[in-house]
C-alpha cells in the first residue's frame, strides 16, 4: 500500500473558493477565474501516490504551486477540494485534535530559512517538537542528543542558531523534524538558501540520513540537478498541475512536453544516464575452451562484424579478437585465441556517461558494459555516447564531419 | 448657524456614565487607592540607604547581564559601574534636596499605573496582533488617546473618581496606554512568519504559538513598549497633580502657582533623575533580549 495517496486535490486561496472551484470544474480558465472572483488557483487537481521510504521530489518553477501543495500534507494549506490519506486515515477530515498528533507524531517539516526559533539553543531547537508534547526536559534532551550526533552537530547543543553557519543552521532544522520519530519529512526548498558546494555535501547527508531511517520525505526544490540527486520519483509542476510523473531517467528520456524539456535542457546529461540506457546488447560471442578460430571467423562473418567478444569458460568478458587477427591466425595455421585477445574497459551497467567517457581515449572499439559478475550484458560505442550527449542522431553526426574535414 | 455642540453630548454621556457606572467607579476607586497606600507604607517602613542600595544592585544586575557573556566589562569596569553609581548619585541628591517622599509617592503612581496599562494593553496588543479588524477600530482609539491634550482626561477623572491619587493614575493609564498595545501588536506581528509556521507545523496549539515563540520573540519590542509606557506615564503623573495626585508633581504645580523657581527647578530635577534611572533600566532589559537573537 502506498504511504501517501493524494486525490484530486485543489487548493484555492481567495475569498470565494466555492465558486472558484465551480468556474475551475467548468472548463474555465486561471486568468478568468481570477478576474471574476480574485481568486488564486494554487494547486490544481492534483493526484498522487507516494510510496514508503521514497524520496518523492516536487520540482518547479517558483510559482507553480509546489510550496502550496506541500503545505496541504501537514494542512498547514486546508486543501479546497479532494483528500490526501496517510496511512489510509483521510487527514482532510481529521478533527483538531487528530491534526495536532499528526504534526506533532507523524509528520515532520523542514523550511527554506531554517525557521528555527532564534531565542532557543541548538538543543532546544531540536527538542522543539518534543517540548510541544509535554514531553519531560530529560527525556527529550537524550532524544536530541541522540539525533545532533546524527546530523553532525555535536558540541554545538548550546549555542544559538545566530552562531551557526547556514548549512549547519539547516542540520538543525532536519534534526527537529527527524526527533519527533515522524515518518513523513516535508522539505520546503530545503536547501536553496545554501551556496552550491555546502548544498551538495547536503544532499549527500541528507542521502546517508535517508539510508539509516527511512523516511519518506517529499522534497520541493526548483533545482532539477538536486531532483535528480534525490529523487525516486520526480513529479514536474507547472501551474499548479503537475505535467509529468516518473523515475528520474523517465523523465530525462521521454519529457512529456516542451515545459519539460525546457527544464531538462540545461542538464549535464552525462553525469545522470547510465550505461545501462544507451548500450546495446552484444549477442556475438565465443567462449573459451569451447569455440576456436574457425567458429570465431564464422560468426563473424555471418553477422559482418569487425570484432567479437570473447568470454571465459564460467562466462566473464575476457575482451575482443579482431577478424584481421583471426584471419592471420588461420593462415598461420596456429590455434588458439588468447593470443590475439585484446583487453577491453570493462563498465558496469550503473556507471554514469562521464564516469566512462574517460576510457574511450585511444579506445577503437566499444566499450563493454559488465553486471557484478563480470557477465558482458551489451556495449557501447563512441558514437552512441556522442549522440546521447549532443543529441544529435547518427546521420548529423555524420554530417557534422564531413562539413568539418 | 446653529454652532455644533459635540462638547455638549460628551458632557451627557460622562453625565450619564457618572451616574449608571458609579458602584464600578467606586470598586476601581478603592482598589486603587489601597494598592497606592500599601505601596506607600511598605516603602515607607523601608529606610532610604536600603532603596538606594537595592536600586544600585538591580541596575548593577541589569548592566552586566546586558552586557551579555562577552566578558567585556571585565576590561572596562567604568561601563559596568558607571549607571549603579549614577543611581546612588542621583537617589542621595534627591534625599539631601528633601524630596524623598514625593519622589517615592511618584514612583508609586508610575508603577500602579504601569502594571495597569500593562495589564490591558499587552492582551489588547495580542488581540489586535491577531485580529486586524479589531486594530482597525482600535488603532484609531489609540490615535486619538495620544493625541487628545493630557489636560482634557482630568475632566472626566475628575466627575468620576473625584479628586486625588486615582484620578491622576487612571489619566495616566489612558495616556500611557497606546504604546504597550501598539508595541505589542507590532512585535508579535513582526515575528518572522516562517518561525510561526515551523511551530504550527510541529503541532503547537495557538497558545503555545503564543507564548512559546511570539511573546519570546516580540519581548524586545514589547520592552520597547513598556519603557514607553513608564516615560509617558512619568510625565503625566506631574501633570495628574492639578487633580489632586500626590508626589513631585505636587510640588512642581506649587511652584508654578506660587512662582517659586526655586521649588520648581528642584522638584523637576528629582523627576529627571527618576525619569532616566528608570528610562535606563528597561532599556537595558530590552538590550538582554536582543543579545539572545
Amino acid at each position: 500500500m502506498n504511504k501517501i495517496e493524494m486525490k484530486n486535490l485543489f487548493l484555492i486561496f481567495g475569498t470565494a473558493k466555492k465558486q472558484a472551484l465551480r468556474m475551475l470544474r467548468s472548463g474555465k480558465s486561471k486568468k478568468e477565474i481570477h478576474q471574476r472572483t480574485k481568486c488564486t488557483i494554487a494547486v490544481n487537481n492534483v493526484s498522487l501516490s507516494i510510496k514508503e521510504g521514497e524520496i518523492f521530489v516536487v520540482m518547479g518553477l517558483s510559482g507553480s504551486g509546489k510550496s502550496s501543495l506541500l503545505r496541504c500534507f501537514n494542512m498547514l494549506n486546508v486543501p479546497t477540494s479532494g483528500s490526501i490519506s496517510i496511512d489510509g486515515e483521510d487527514i482532510t477530515k481529521m478533527n483538531k485534535t487528530k491534526l495536532l498528533n499528526l504534526r506533532r507524531k507523524k509528520v515532520g517539516m523542514v523550511f527554506q530559512n531554517f525557521g528555527l526559533l532564534p531565542h532557543k539553543t541548538i538543543i532546544d531547537n531540536v527538542a522543539f517538537g518534543l517540548e510541544i508534547q509535554n514531553i519531560n526536559l530529560k527525556e527529550r534532551y537524550e532524544k536530541a542528543k541522540e539525533i545532533i550526533n546524527i546530523v553532525g552537530l555535536s558540541g554545538y547543543e548550546n549555542e544559538y542558531p545566530y552562531q551557526l553557519s547556514g548549512g549547519m543552521q539547516q542540520r538543525v532544522g532536519i534534526a527537529r523534524a527527524i526527533a519527533t520519530d515522524s515518518q513523513i519529512l516535508l522539505m520546503d526548498e530545503a536547501f536553496s538558501a545554501l551556496d552550491p558546494l555546502i548544498r551538495s555535501q547536503m544532499q549527500d547527508d541528507l542521502l546517508d540520513i535517508q539510508q539509516k531511517l527511512k523516511k519518506t520525505i517529499i522534497f520541493i526544490t526548483h533545482d532539477l540537478d538536486e531532483a535528480l540527486k534525490l529523487g525516486n520519483t520526480i513529479a514536474i509542476m507547472k501551474d499548479g498541475v503537475i505535467v509529468q510523473q516518473g523515475s528520474p531517467e523517465d523523465i530525462l528520456m521521454n519529457p512529456a512536453d516542451d515545459y519539460v524539456k525546457a527544464f531538462i535542457g540545461n542538464v549535464d546529461l552525462s553525469k545522470i544516464i547510465t550505461a545501462s540506457t544507451i548500450m546495446e546488447p552484444f549477442r556475438a560471442r565465443v567462449q573459451l575452451g569451447k569455440d576456436g578460430l574457425a567458429s570465431a571467423l564464422r560468426l563473424m562473418e555471418r553477422h559482418t562484424l569487425r570484432f567479437v567478444a570473447v568470454i571465459s569458460e564460467d562466462n566473464k568478458f575476457k575482451g575482443y579478437v579482431r577478424k584481421k587477427d583471426v584471419e592471420r591466425k588461420i593462415a598461420a595455421g596456429e590455434k588458439g585465441l588468447e593470443s590475439i585477445l585484446m583487453d577491453i574497459p570493462k563498465v558496469m551497467e550503473d556507471h554514469s556517461v562521464s564516469d566512462m567517457l574517460p576510457l574511450f581515449i585511444n579506445q577503437k572499439y566499444p566499450l563493454a558494459v559488465v553486471d557484478c559478475n563480470e557477465r558482458l550484458i551489451g556495449c557501447i560505442r563512441y558514437s552512441d555516447v556522442v549522440a546521447m550527449v549532443t543529441g544529435y542522431d547518427e546521420e548529423a553526426v555524420k554530417e557534422i564531419i564531413e562539413n568539418a574535414s | 448657524m446653529n454652532k455644533l455642540d459635540i462638547g455638549k453630548y460628551i458632557e451627557r454621556f460622562v453625565d450619564w456614565l457618572s451616574d449608571t457606572a458609579a458602584p464600578l467607579f467606586r470598586q476601581i476607586t478603592i482598589m486603587i487607592d489601597n494598592s497606592v497606600n500599601v505601596l506607600q507604607e511598605l516603602l515607607g517602613y523601608v529606610p532610604f540607604y536600603m532603596i538606594i542600595a537595592i536600586v544600585a544592585l538591580i541596575a548593577f544586575i541589569i548592566k552586566k547581564k546586558s552586557l551579555g557573556n562577552h566578558k567585556y566589562w571585565q576590561n572596562n569596569i567604568a561601563t559596568l559601574i558607571g549607571f549603579p553609581l549614577f543611581c546612588v548619585l542621583g537617589l542621595l541628591l534627591i534625599y539631601w534636596m528633601g524630596f524623598w517622599e514625593q519622589t517615592m509617592d511618584t514612583f508609586i503612581l508610575v508603577l500602579v499605573a504601569t502594571l495597569i496599562v500593562l495589564m490591558i494593553g499587552i492582551p489588547l496588543g495580542i488581540w489586535c496582533a491577531y485580529n486586524k479588524k479589531a486594530y482597525a477600530i482600535i488603532r484609531p482609539l489609540l490615535d486619538f488617546m495620544q493625541t487628545m491634550p493630557a489636560f482634557v482626561y482630568l475632566i472626566p477623572a475628575i466627575l468620576f473618581f473625584s479628586v486625588g491619587n486615582v484620578p491622576g493614575v487612571l489619566a495616566t493609564v489612558i495616556f500611557s496606554l497606546p504604546p504597550a498595545v501598539r508595541m505589542t501588536a507590532l512585535g508579535i506581528k513582526s515575528v518572522p512568519k516562517e518561525v510561526v509556521e515551523a511551530s504550527v507545523a510541529f503541532g503547537c496549539t495557538r497558545r503555545q504559538t503564543l507564548f512559546k515563540v511570539q511573546m519570546p520573540l516580540a519581548m524586545t519590542t514589547i520592552l520597547a513598549g513598556i519603557n514607553q509606557v513608564i516615560m509617558l506615564s512619568l510625565s503625566m503623573v506631574v501633570i495628574a497633580s492639578m487633580v489632586g495626585a500626590g508626589g513631585l508633581g505636587e510640588s512642581v504645580y506649587a511652584g508654578i502657582q506660587q512662582a517659586d523657581v526655586a521649588l520648581g527647578f528642584e522638584a523637576g530635577l528629582c523627576i529627571v533623575i527618576l525619569a532616566i534611572i528608570l528610562d535606563r533600566m528597561t532599556q537595558l532589559l530590552g538590550k538582554e533580549k536582543e543579545e539572545q537573537k
